[in-house]
């Protein structure tokens, strides 16, 4: 476990200082894509809920518990990745594309 | 199968560290979005099958595993294709709660069944608390946030005195009280659940107080947190993936909140604490009747703009709620084709959500290229004949350069009252969403035309055509 931990703490760090780095200069315009679609990527809790699943042996709660967290997580990723496509479809420049009004 | 595994988290850490910087830039932003969602299902897929190269997955798992996977995932895209681009910014409030919660699920089901889940030791429990408590605060905050944004909630008037801070802090420490319950008793019930509910109410009280142009920057916030909250889960459950994207998340969420404060010359500190715009300014600098407001017909407004050479149109939140953004670029298209030059003054924090305006304007087919950023735009006004604002107020108000009494002072905003003319379109005198009064209005350049944006518009169509213009 204390490996582990040490490990852990260090894909935390880097993690971190990779998040910092990604976004440098944000045009306003893709503000709210762009929150939109890192909250999207949030919803990798889904990986949480289907070991919580797995791991569940025959516990109903557990079962249970694990799969609410899976929905309220795809609803997150899915809804989210989904329309911040909508949302950025919008910009491409080809005056042709009007799929959503 | 160790190598599988490894390998498939490798390439998909990386899909999604290029995903997020990719959505950082115009042109790549589409594709990278769609790269995290590659990154996303492979990330879910390689889990798959490390557990069914290792311990293998139980019918009843798969059951559940599918069961949630159709309710959710069918909601999710239902909401996505449903809801309006006007209400972009309560769905990212919303979806994100839902990312908190499923945080605070996993949580609590490793709370409950440390055995089941591995989750034992003080490490296990020190990420439990975490996850719960940012998990917690993260779904209630946003859906308060999305609340808000929706007009269901409106701030009660003693969450805007000071009493706030004093029940922000009891629940602070009961909060903390909780947590350390659990770490003492190695996992008690009692202090989970005084956990659970103390950061839930924490994240309510936090959230409703804040209102105005500062909503964004807490959505934003908020997204971060559930990144954090994210990687607390990975703790828990020992996934290196999901603490890399959770920090990321966390981390490049930071970022554009400060970003956004930037853009509004706001601290973070005082988006937190300093509570509502103008909430308390009713009584101060910023309160006061109008007693010199212009109004005129939309027939005036036309005519007006017939004459101009220069056209500049701010849009602000009224513009989304009365959906006239095609109507809009209807007029402007007129206005195009009689010569006369038209581009769009995007202030920051137009709309409920940065960026807002600039999706909203690009679903009507405004060309990208005409829409302005503040910087670009301010020095531009003294040479403009029209300025039409529509459904704008807080971002186009001079008292936040004049008046150092003022809340909104030193917010940067649009100066619009250098143009020769300007239209104000708004339904009514009301305040804006700060509740400030705007010294915008009382100019003697500045007309009112009352109406919804829709149906000024509307009327301005069939006006400038009356007058001949967009039939050549």
């Amino acid at each position: 476990m204390d490996a582990n931990f040490v490990e852990f703490l260090w894909v935390l760090l880097l993690g971190s200082l990779l998040g910092l780095e990604l976004i440098g200069k944000v045009p306003p315009t893709l503000h709210t894509p762009l929150m939109s679609g890192a909250n999207a990527v949030s919803g990798i809790t889904v990986l949480a809920a289907l070991t919580a699943i797995i791991k569940a042996g025959d516990s109903p709660v557990l079962l249970l518990l694990g799969s609410v967290s899976l929905g309220f997580a795809l609803f997150n990723v899915i809804g989210g990745f989904l329309v911040t496509d909508r949302m950025l479809a919008m910009f491409s420049r080809k005056p042709a594309r009007k799929e959503n009004s | 199968m160790d190598v599988l595994k490894y390998a498939i988290e490798l390439v998909a850490v990386l899909l999604l560290a290029l995903g997020i910087k990719g959505l950082s830039k115009v042109r790549s932003a589409r594709g990278a979005n769609q790269l995290a969602a590659v990154a996303m299902a492979l990330a879910v897929l390689g889990l798959l099958i490390n557990y069914l190269g290792t311990s293998g997955i139980t019918a009843a798992a798969w059951i559940w595993i599918i069961v949630g996977t159709l309710i959710g995932g069918s909601l999710g895209a239902i909401t996505a294709q449903r809801v309006p681009m006007t209400s972009m910014p309560e769905t990212v409030a919303l979806f994100n709660g839902c990312g908190g919660m499923s945080s605070l699920l996993v949580a609590l089901a490793a709370a409950l069944y440390p055995l089941a889940l591995e989750a034992t030791g003080p490490v296990a429990l020190v990420s439990i608390v975490v996850s719960v408590f940012v998990g917690s605060i993260t779904f209630t905050g946003s859906i308060v946030a999305m609340a808000k944004l929706q007009g269901w909630l409106s701030t009660p008037a003693w969450m805007q005195s000071q009493l706030r801070h004093v029940v922000n802090i009891a629940l602070a420490v009961a909060a903390l009280v909780g947590a350390i319950e659990m770490l003492r008793t190695g996992g008690g019930a009692t202090g989970l659940w005084l956990l659970v509910a103390a950061s839930g109410l924490l994240g309510i009280g936090v959230t409703l107080p804040i209102g105005g142009a500062d909503m964004p920057v807490v959505i934003s916030l908020l997204n971060s947190y559930s990144g954090v909250a994210a990687a607390a889960a990975g703790f828990v459950v020992g996934s290196q993936l999901l603490i890399v994207a959770g920090a990321m998340v966390g981390a490049a969420g930071l970022i554009l909140t400060q970003v956004m404060c930037d853009g509004m010359n706001r601290s973070l500190v005082s988006v937190l604490f300093g509570g509502a715009l103008g909430a308390s300014s009713t009584s101060g600098a910023g309160g006061g009747e109008y007693t010199n407001i212009t109004s005129c017909s939309s027939e005036e407004c036309a005519l007006t703009l017939e004459a101009a050479e220069r056209v500049i149109i701010v849009p602000g939140y009224g513009l989304a709620v009365a959906q006239a953004q095609h109507t809009l670029r209807e007029v402007t298209r007129v206005l195009e084709s009689a010569g006369i030059d038209v581009a769009y003054a995007i202030h920051p924090v137009a709309g409920r959500m940065p960026g807002h305006m600039n999706v909203l304007l690009a679903e009507a087919d405004v060309p990208y290229e005409q829409l302005k950023e503040m910087d670009q735009i301010n020095p531009e006004f003294p040479a403009t004949d029209v300025v039409l604002v529509l459904g704008a107020n807080d971002v186009v108000n001079p008292q936040a350069k004049n008046d150092p009494e003022s809340p909104l002072y030193g917010m940067p905003v649009l100066d619009v009252q250098e143009a020769r003319t300007v239209f104000v379109v708004k339904r009514g005198m009301s305040a804006g969403y700060s509740g400030i009064k705007n010294d915008l209005f009382e100019l003697s350049n500045t007309s009112m035309v009352f109406g919804d944006a829709k149906k000024v518009l509307g009327d301005l169509l069939v006006e400038l055509k009356d007058l001949g213009l967009g039939k050549k």
